[in-house]
């Protein structure tokens, strides 16, 4: 799985900045058939987290609502020099994540 | 006499040929979409077709097949050897890879390479790896101008590209040229007609919910009109592919394009 | 004679035509998944609640008017609050009802979100009202919602669903 995490290379302290993030998955709704006629079955990330550091700052709850290849942007503030680390997991359980060092001087 | 009457007759059949509304300048894709789909497009991180491009990116670096062999062990780094490739696809392809083949896509040059110099299978139609290693090496000919050799051993498959392009097809009797020369700009139910360039492709498509080649894209269209649907990588796509490459001339590569 | 026979089987032929549209609906029903009237969120909402009150405000949607596709519609969330220790939103839930599954997605802002917003893209089976709801650390609901018109594709496409 193919993902892309965006923090901005520096901040100051205090600073609000934006964490952007796409992942690569169909986000399959479980109402599409494939081109022999058969259903596809409902597989969608259903869970992303964001930690900055050691707290978590974010979380969404996906469904099928969400587009293929979600993309997720918020904003975060700067404290200090730490890691953005975003997991997510899929209705088949399968596992991703992504970090970004967030540099705060 | 005679004669003179045939060639006056000649001129007179060029006469009423309807002057088509010849797409010149050409004018991308892009520009027939919606505010948003542009703002994807133009959105470097947020525009979907960079996934592929960026997992094209590790693919040029693995090495695969028998030969154990990257593209990369051959091609170096991308950005200088596959700069300005894309834009000069579909091709005839001097190393003769496979050997008597005339005129390549830019997936089959890439399948060829994998079948010959990495002894490796061939990637599927549409397949995920070779989607992503043609967005990648697309996407190092972004701006650069659509320019594409017709003479020689190409000569043949523009003419065959062109005369389908004004062909008649499908249940609904329309041609290429309907849509894409007279009527582009116009409106079809919501949607505006456009000019059908192949400049964005491989594009994401949000109909697709994935990018998808522009073979894909003819494919449709031929369904769309109720038409048989030509294979992928069969003559007459290629044929199609290189005449619109050819049409498209002067209008810069801006894959991986997103359209509706 | 003739002429009213004619008629008599003209007649015969509209009745057959019609006897045939309400299976045409029937077909359309079958294919026209993406087209389901809204649901009812009451359960939704109360699950959420608990019954309690939901107050209008606070919670405003960016989206375009009119999406081209309904397949990816940027889409942004924002609820007015002063993100403090004691006065924060602790999550949002957004609705699409006329979507098959109407819960959207649902967001949890952390002690360090400078502001309750997010970003993202989503898929909405036709033209509808979405609805937002924010539940706050004082334990107050607000909801806001905004109105899409969805457009359908002109040109066929050999993907099926």
């Amino acid at each position: 799985m193919t993902a892309r995490l965006r923090v901005p290379d520096t901040a100051r302290p205090g600073d609000i900045v934006e964490v952007r993030l796409l992942i690569q998955h169909d986000m399959e709704t479980g109402f599409r058939r494939d081109m022999q006629g058969r259903a596809v079955p409902m597989n969608v990330i259903t869970e992303v987290r964001a930690r900055y550091g050691e707290s978590e700052v974010f979380r969404a709850e996906l469904g099928s609502g969400v587009s293929a290849n979600p993309y997720l942007a918020f904003p975060v503030r700067a404290l200090k020099t730490g890691e953005i680390r975003i997991e997510w997991v899929d209705s088949a359980g399968v596992r991703g994540g992504v970090s970004a060092v967030l540099n705060v001087a | 006499m005679k004669h003179h009457c045939e060639y006056s007759l000649f001129a007179l059949v060029c006469l009423a040929l309807p002057v088509f509304a010849q797409a010149n300048p050409p004018q991308s894709g892009r520009d027939f979409q919606g505010k948003e789909t542009r703002a994807l497009e133009a959105d470097e991180f947020a525009n979907p077709g960079m996934l592929w491009v960026e997992q094209g990116a590790k693919l040029w670096r693995e090495a695969r097949g028998a030969a154990g062999k990257s593209c990369a062990d051959c091609h170096g780094d991308a950005k200088q050897s596959m700069r300005g490739v894309a834009a000069s696809y579909p091709k005839a392809d001097a190393n003769g890879i496979p050997p008597g083949r005339r005129v390549l896509s830019l997936d089959q040059r890439i399948n060829a390479c994998v079948e010959s110099r990495q002894a490796a299978r061939a990637f599927a139609w549409e397949s995920r790896e070779l989607l992503s290693l043609s967005a990648f090496i697309s996407h190092q000919s972004k701006g650069l101008p659509i320019k594409v050799d017709i003479t020689g051993s190409a000569a043949a498959a523009y003419a065959r590209g062109k005369a389908l392009y004004f062909q008649r097809i499908g249940q609904m009797n329309l041609a290429c040229t309907h849509c894409h020369d007279q009527n582009w700009g116009k409106t079809l139910l919501a949607e505006p007609v456009s000019q059908g360039q192949p400049d964005g492709w491989p594009a994401y498509r949000l109909e697709w919910q994935t990018l998808g080649s522009l073979q894909r894209r003819l494919r449709a269209c031929f369904f769309g009109v109720r038409a048989e649907q030509p294979a992928f990588g069969s003559d007459d796509l290629v044929a199609l592919e290189l005449y619109l490459a050819k049409r498209a001339e002067g209008l810069p590569i801006a894959a991986p394009g997103v359209r509706r | 004679m003739a002429g009213v026979e004619g008629a008599g089987v003209r007649r015969r032929s509209v009745l057959r035509a019609m006897a045939v549209i309400p299976a045409l609906a029937n077909i359309r029903n079958a294919t026209a998944q993406n087209f389901l009237p809204p649901q009812d969120l009451r359960p939704f909402i109360d699950k959420l609640t608990g019954g309690a009150v939901v107050k209008t405000g606070k919670v405003t949607m960016d989206m375009p008017a009119i999406a081209e596709n309904g397949n990816s519609i940027p889409f942004i969330l924002r609820v007015a609050s002063p993100m403090t220790a004691a006065d924060h939103v602790k999550s949002v839930h957004v609705f699409a009802p006329r979507n098959p599954r109407p819960l959207v997605a649902a967001f949890h802002f952390g002690p360090h979100a400078p502001r309750a917003e997010v970003s993202t893209r989503v898929r909405l089976a036709g033209t509808q009202k979405v609805i937002a709801i924010a539940a706050m650390a004082d334990g107050s609901f607000w909801s806001g919602e905004t109105p899409i018109v969805v457009t359908a594709a002109a040109c066929l496409d050999e993907a099926l669903g």
